[in-house]
């Protein structure tokens, strides 16, 4: 039974980590733990977390998604532009979102049909995706999209004192935590990631799980983007540059093994909060941007070398 | 004699479970000493604690007089104690001899600069002395099970041993390599090296042990002399009672035709293969390692791809693309390779084998707790897995409990036609007698179960019909009445086809 604690306290890593980091920060600074600063923290976590999320699903079945950034900027600037030109908002969100699922189903047909793996196939789309988003839009930044109240909701609205982004992030977090845990589809996820021979001898569909996994990013990411662009009224063809990097941070801070089969969603936002929570803290304190980079790095390997213990 | 290894009174537990309880153990030189006891007995525990893998909870461990506290199995290697793991090591796309001389890799004097000409040799000579040819550069990944276990004996050969400790190496092996390895192992006998042989196969500890040494539920059973013990003592030691016939009697009416296979092939590994199973029936397949059994029914299952053939089930064909269509079509496939192919190593006992029922043990994708959770306890009670609970993962079963597992989840999809792969490899007496018992069941309600088999006794214990492989092609079909160890062992080797062709 004590190992059972021990076991459960270590998956708790990255929330007592949190803890830690918040009691420090707001101990430093007093304005850390305002009501509108948490929740100015949460909205800016909200983009990552997103991205993370799916992220997760596709390190867990042993794959890797580098073309996230990409995908946030092609999916908003097809919003934006559908938006520029008059369209229903409601319906240049859906186009938005339907180019990010394609992107993200372009990426699962090439690593299952073409047997490419992941982090070739994506770090090939990933410039391909960011090519076609400066030719569609020039290379220039779409600005003045709309005032359409309901497009500007998206990204600015609020509920009560709850920022809309974060509203988001939670609808998703609750759909893809009910995702793994109870469907098929999750049990497939795990099962692929731990061992893909044994998943298709007993006839789990794999291929067909790891679109679904590349879909589902690419549709995250571009509503990471759609909110972006919400929130800015424009769109920039450069946006979501190195995103990739920020979520894969997160989902490896939360506990999740990049070799695929082991973690869960829950560490990836408890990640996306500590990489939110550090940006924000250092910002207050007026650290460098320099200085930021180094510690965000040190964490992520604190993270990873506490995960390790638990190996022998 | 002095013993060279002495352990005395070890415990361990994992996760608070007592797996080992006051176990002394000792060796002396010049011996084979077998270590047996059910699945999950906690032999497989007491070799890694011995060799530094574990780290024991209380006890004592003294190897040459002088006690010992090895950290890793590379410290029990100074003193000249190697292993050959129960589960396989071999790293598959490095070559055959790159796996041999794995982390001891012979370079120019400490440059690292590896000398890969003598490696190439040396692997050549230590393989050859086993009786194997085999290319050192080839992949290991090419290699069949029971060639990447010759590889693992001889990387232990390799090494100045005086204490070899074997655990199952003889359960991917053919009997022509077996007798090698039985060779190999008298002649080091004679040379003074001290065995520990794990083995579950009773005619091997009679025919090439000297002691016993038996583990019940963790606790030392006794130590006996192999002259001054028989079977029986022995069964009664492991599992506390006598166990009676080792096939358990089958009645069944054999029903109508199952499946039928037509002319099925895959160039270079076998060709016009027909043959038929009907309700209730079991068919055993016979034949050398390499012969193709195991690839048959692989590509029959949709998991390689045949050139051409037909498939009827029911006499309605089907046609079997993948795995899915073949459970689709009502096939089960038990695989031989437990840990690569048959099961998700670090997803629980429950995980695995709800992993193919899913469909029917959930609604709209969502999956029912309580379904899945009903399931598994029924089959680790059927089946008698032993495992602490359900959600426990795979990897911490024993060998044997891990096959239970992989059997348990094929008899979950409520299969018509239900292939085993060398079902009972590493599964202990009396848990191969509740896998035969299962099959029988499973014969009883109409399956029709296919059963390969390495193991003569059991494939003349269990089968209805016996089929014959050799090289590729079905040399022979033999009834239950007509099959000997004489026959079939004459067709698979050839023997058959030659006699027939002569009298032609
Ligand atoms: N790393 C581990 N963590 C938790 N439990 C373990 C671990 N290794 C072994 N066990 C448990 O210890 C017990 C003994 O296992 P062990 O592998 O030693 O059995 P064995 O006698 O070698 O069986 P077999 O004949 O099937 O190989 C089993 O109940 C097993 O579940
Ligand atoms: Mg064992």
């Amino acid at each position: 039974m004590s190992k059972q604690w021990v076991n459960n306290l270590q998956k708790l890593g990255p929330v007592i980590g949190l803890i830690i980091i918040v009691i420090i920060l707001s101990i430093l600074s007093p304005s850390f733990l305002a009501m509108d600063n948490i929740f100015n923290v949460l909205r800016q976590v909200s983009i990552n977390a997103l991205i993370a999320f799916g992220m997760t699903l596709v390190i867990l079945t042993g794959g890797i998604d580098l073309s996230v950034g990409s995908i946030l900027a092609l999916g908003s600037a097809v919003t934006a532009k559908m938006l520029a030109d008059g369209m229903d908002p409601i319906l240049s969100v859906l186009l938005g979102l339907i180019a990010g699922g394609v992107m993200g189903a372009v990426n699962g047909l090439i690593v299952t049909k073409g047997k490419v793996a992941p982090f070739i196939a994506t770090l090939a789309t990933m410039t391909i995706f960011r090519g076609l988003t400066l030719v569609y839009t020039d290379g220039k930044p779409l600005t003045g999209l709309s005032n359409s109240f309901s497009f500007q909701l998206i990204g600015k609205g609020y509920f009560w004192y709850i920022p809309f982004p974060v509203i988001w992030m939670f609808i998703a977090f609750v759909i893809l935590l009910f995702i793994l845990k109870k469907t098929t589809i999750g049990r497939g996820i795990y099962a692929v990631g731990g061992n893909e021979e044994a998943s298709i001898l007993s006839g789990v569909k794999v291929n067909r799980i790891k679109v679904f996994v590349y879909t589902v990013t690419g549709i995250l990411s571009a509503f990471a983007g759609i909110i972006l662009t919400s929130r800015l009224n424009s769109a920039d063809p450069n946006a979501g540059m190195s995103y990739e990097l920020d979520a894969i941070a997160a989902v490896v801070i939360g506990g999740t093994s990049l070799s695929g089969g082991r973690g869960w969603i829950f560490g990836t936002f408890i990640g996306s909060l500590i990489i939110g929570v550090l940006n924000n803290g250092l910002n207050l304190l007026d650290v460098s941007p320099f200085f930021q980079q180094v510690v965000k790095g040190v964490v992520i390997l604190i993270a990873v070398l506490l995960d390790r213990r638990d190996k022998k | 004699m002095e013993p060279i290894v002495r352990m005395t009174n070890i415990s361990k537990s994992f996760s608070g479970n007592q797996v080992l309880k006051q176990v002394s153990f000792e060796i002396v030189p010049g011996e084979i000493h077998a270590l047996m006891g059910e699945n999950g007995a906690g032999k497989s525990t007491l070799m890694k604690i011995l060799t530094g893998i574990y780290s024991r909870d209380e006890g004592d461990i003294q190897v040459n007089g002088r006690s010992v506290d090895y950290k890793d199995p590379k410290d029990a290697e100074k003193d000249g104690i190697s292993v050959i793991h129960q589960e396989l090591n071999i790293i598959p796309h490095l070559t055959v001899a790159e796996n041999m001389f794995l982390g001891k890799e012979i370079s120019i004097s400490k440059t690292g600069i590896l000398k890969t000409k003598i490696m190439r040799r040396e692997t050549k000579k230590h393989l050859e002395r086993l009786g194997v040819q085999l290319n050192p550069d080839k992949n290991a990944e090419s290699l069949s099970v029971g060639q990447q276990q010759m590889v693992e004996i001889a990387k232990a050969l390799a090494a100045e041993t005086k204490v070899l400790i074997m655990d199952e190496p003889t359960a991917a092996l053919t009997d022509r390599e077996i007798e090698t390895l039985f060779k190999v192992m008298n002649e080091l006998k004679s040379q003074g090296v001290a065995i520990v042989y794990i083995s579950h196969r009773m005619e091997e500890i009679f025919q090439m042990c000297d002691r016993i040494t038996v583990l019940r539920d963790g606790s030392c059973a006794g130590t006996e002399n192999i002259k001054d013990t028989d079977l029986d003592q022995i069964v009664r030691m492991m599992v506390g009672r006598a166990l009676g016939e080792r096939f358990p009697e089958r009645r069944v009416e054999i029903g109508e035709e199952r499946l039928r296979v037509e002319g099925l092939s895959n160039p270079g590994l076998f060709e016009d293969v027909h043959f038929s199973v009907k309700q209730g029936e079991v068919l055993g397949v016979a034949g050398l390692m390499g012969a193709g059994r195991s690839e048959i029914f692989e590509t029959l299952f949709g998991a390689r791809r045949k050139s051409s053939g037909r498939i009827f089930v029911d006499g309605k064909e089907v046609k079997i693309k993948n795995p899915y269509d073949a459970k689709k079509a009502g096939i089960g496939f038990v695989t031989e390779d437990r840990k690569s192919e048959g099961l998700v190593l670090e997803l629980s006992v429950k995980k695995n084998l709800s992993l193919p029922n899913l469909k029917t043990l959930s609604n709209w994708g969502v999956i029912s707790a309580k379904a899945e959770k009903a399931m598994a306890d029924d089959f680790i009670n059927k089946l008698r897995i032993k495992t602490h609970h359900a959600d426990l993962q795979v990897k911490s079963l024993s060998g044997g409990n891990q096959q239970k597992v992989v059997i348990g989840k094929w008899v979950g999809i409520n299969p018509k036609i239900l292939i085993l792969d060398e079902p009972t490899r590493g599964v202990d007496i009396g848990a191969k007698k509740e896998i035969y018992q299962i099959i029988n069941e499973l014969a009883a309600q109409g399956v029709a179960v296919i059963m390969i088999s390495s193991e003569l006794p059991e494939v003349l214990g269990m089968s209805d019909r016996i089929m014959v492989i050799h090289e590729g092609k079905v040399a022979r079909i033999l009834d239950k009445d007509e099959a000997n160890q004489e026959n079939i062992m004459q067709a698979a080797t050839g023997g058959y086809r030659c006699v027939e062709t002569m009298g032609q």
